[in-house]
């Protein structure tokens, strides 16, 4: 098991966005986490990617303990993220952006910089080699000189794909990739995140799109009103009655 | 974008001249007074290195700059008036005390984000005004150091030494000192360090989720730039050698930045050219005394407008313009006829197959 978290709860006032959700991943698979508008999965993945401090319970990653580590430690663990909506160092160049993707696996300080040791110009150098591997994998060599500014909202997409990718994560979060995307993008960036699995990065994913959903995911788990109701093969959770419930929300369903 | 050789060629000529022509400056200008106004510009620009460091690379607006100018100035000052210490030592001493107090300083108000960071600072920089101004026993209170001795002469081996009552060679002191902040800023950006000052400018949010960890590094950009705005106040301690409060007031935290501004922040000519040329027109304008500020006004107010990056980031922008028209001119001379007119599948298609 990867990732595990035990009865994990947020809540904001009296409201509980998260609770008690009992949740895994396993090492290798895509997992996707799905329900309506609401259903608590963003704050969710903010409670694993320490941009939030759980109100109660537990979260393990790779037999360790990061429950309300802030963000950057978690990053350091090995878990990266994407944001629902495209998050870029604006006023940059592509490659700018990939290369600071490298900066949590260097240690070299100010003094290493203004002096150029060793360290520094060995460590530069892997940055570099880095963002050019990671462009190549996510195909954006061809625009790594442009500003972040002039490529299309697709290679926006694939782009922060690249930066999560460049920490070396073991985990990738990914909230809602095909969001305002269309249908031959989704297509490609599907082909994208199985390439990223077969790669050896686990990959976790919040998405709308049902198809790409059920095409993609190895297990799927529903969140409705901040409490796991499902879980499962995306076969069985296309047949599951409290799911198909959550969704059309009747209880006259046939 | 990858410069071309022969841009890169021109560009060390224009630098080598650049140099070249202030070290030939005190020959070549004799009047004392225009090599005073120089003096100082560079003492200045050091101090907006600083400031441009934290603000224009980090993104975070300081206005307790000139605290640590008056803490690297009176840390010489006494040093040196007081305690008879040598200037050579009282210089470093005064770098690492506005560092030492940048860390509690930082440690402090760095905790806080955006406006409420500025709001507090701006608090912290009336602290060490008033601070400086009120320790009577230390500082002289209103009264200011007088006679603060010029930097000691240093020795040459031929007999004879440089002596620092001279205006040229404080002009070089100022110079050398200058050289070795556009140095060490140079380095600093163009690393990964500076690459992490950049990420946390760009988006704090991003930045911690790559596994940046956001406060240590405002933290040290802080302490940085309160370094250099302490070298500058300790050059100007010993080449003005009278001290009084007014140079730790706010005040002068808004002097440096409408300087940065004007020359462009989060660019490494920005801090010199905006010294240089606030400088000039400071004193070109100086028959119409607090007045100067209603041409100080506008002009901010039209570079804030129409060059947001200042004077250097302006030129920058235009430059790239005028490079992207040209390789577009080139990209569709180079396109044979058939493509522009018939076929219709973009280019990214043609990528995917």
């Amino acid at each position: 098991m990867l990732l595990n978290t035990e009865s994990l709860t947020k809540t904001f006032g009296g409201l509980s966005a998260v609770s008690t959700v009992d949740f895994n991943v396993k090492r290798g698979e895509i997992m996707a986490v799905i329900g309506p508008n609401g259903a608590g999965k963003s704050t969710f993945f903010n409670l694993i990617s320490g941009f939030m401090p759980p109100s109660g319970g537990k979260i393990v990653f790779s037999e360790e303990e990061i429950t309300g580590l802030p963000a950057h430690a978690v990053a350091l663990k090995g878990i990266a993220r994407t944001f629902q909506t495209t998050h870029l160092f604006p006023n940059s160049l592509v490659i700018d952006n990939v290369i600071i993707g490298n900066r949590l696996r260097t240690r070299m300080n100010f003094v290493d910089s203004i002096f150029k040791t060793s360290r520094a110009r060995r460590e530069e150098r892997e940055s570099m080699e880095t963002a050019r591997e990671i462009l190549d994998f996510v195909g954006l060599t061809e625009v790594a000189l442009r500003p972040v500014d002039s490529i299309s909202q697709e290679a926006k997409k694939r782009l922060a794909i690249g930066l999560a990718l460049a920490t070396r994560p073991r985990l990738l979060l990914l909230d809602e990739p095909a969001a305002g995307i269309n249908f031959n993008e989704t297509e490609s960036l599907m082909h994208l995140i199985r390439k990223i699995r077969d790669s050896g990065i686990t990959v976790c994913l919040i998405e709308h799109k049902m198809k790409m959903v059920m095409n993609l995911a190895d297990r799927i788990t529903v969140l409705n009103y901040g409490m796991k109701i499902a879980e499962g093969t995306p076969g069985e959770i296309q047949n599951d009655v409290r799911v198909i419930e959550a969704y059309l929300g009747g209880n006259e369903v046939a | 974008m990858t410069p071309s050789i022969n841009s890169l060629r021109s560009g060390k000529i224009i630098y080598l001249a650049l140099g070249l022509l202030a070290l030939a400056l005190p020959q070549i200008i004799t009047n004392k007074y225009i090599l005073h106004v120089v003096i100082m510009c560079y003492m200045y620009a050091i101090a907006i290195y600083g400031l441009n460091l934290i603000l224009g690379y980090t993104g975070q607006l300081s206005l307790a700059h000139a605290g640590f100018y008056g803490i690297g100035a009176y840390t010489v000052g006494i040093l040196t008036l007081k305690l008879k210490l040598s200037f050579w030592l009282a210089l470093p001493a005064a770098c690492i005390l506005a560092s030492l107090v940048g860390v509690l300083v930082g440690l402090i108000s760095l905790r806080l984000k955006s406006h409420y960071f500025t709001i507090f600072s701006l608090c912290v920089g009336l602290i060490l005004f008033l601070t400086i101004e009120h320790w009577e026993s230390l500082t002289e209170g209103v009264r200011g150091l007088i006679g603060v001795p010029p930097p000691n002469p240093i020795p040459l081996p031929g007999g004879g030494a440089i002596v620092f009552t001279d205006l040229q060679a404080q002009y070089y002191l100022a110079l050398l000192c200058l050289v070795f902040t556009i140095f060490v800023m140079n380095r600093i950006i163009n690393s990964m360090v500076g690459r992490t000052f950049m990420a946390i400018r760009n988006s704090e949010e991003l930045a911690s989720t790559i596994g940046i960890n956001v406060f240590a590094g405002k933290l040290l950009s802080f302490v940085i730039s309160a370094f250099f705005a302490g070298l500058a106040g300790a050059l100007f301690a010993g080449y003005i050698r009278f001290l009084g409060p007014p140079m730790s007031h706010p005040n002068m935290t808004f002097e440096f930045l409408l300087m940065l501004l004007i020359g462009g922040q989060a660019t490494l000519a920005g801090p010199l050219v905006g010294a240089l040329l606030v400088n000039t027109v400071t004193e070109s304008l100086q028959f119409m005394q607090s007045y100067r500020y209603v041409v100080f006004g506008p002009f901010l107010i039209l570079v804030v407008m129409f060059f947001p990056q200042g004077i250097v980031g302006g030129y920058y922008s235009l430059r790239n313009r005028i490079r992207l028209k040209k390789q577009a001119k080139e990209a569709l001379q180079e396109i044979p006829p058939v493509l522009v007119t018939g076929n219709t599948k973009t280019k990214s298609e043609e990528l995917r197959g």
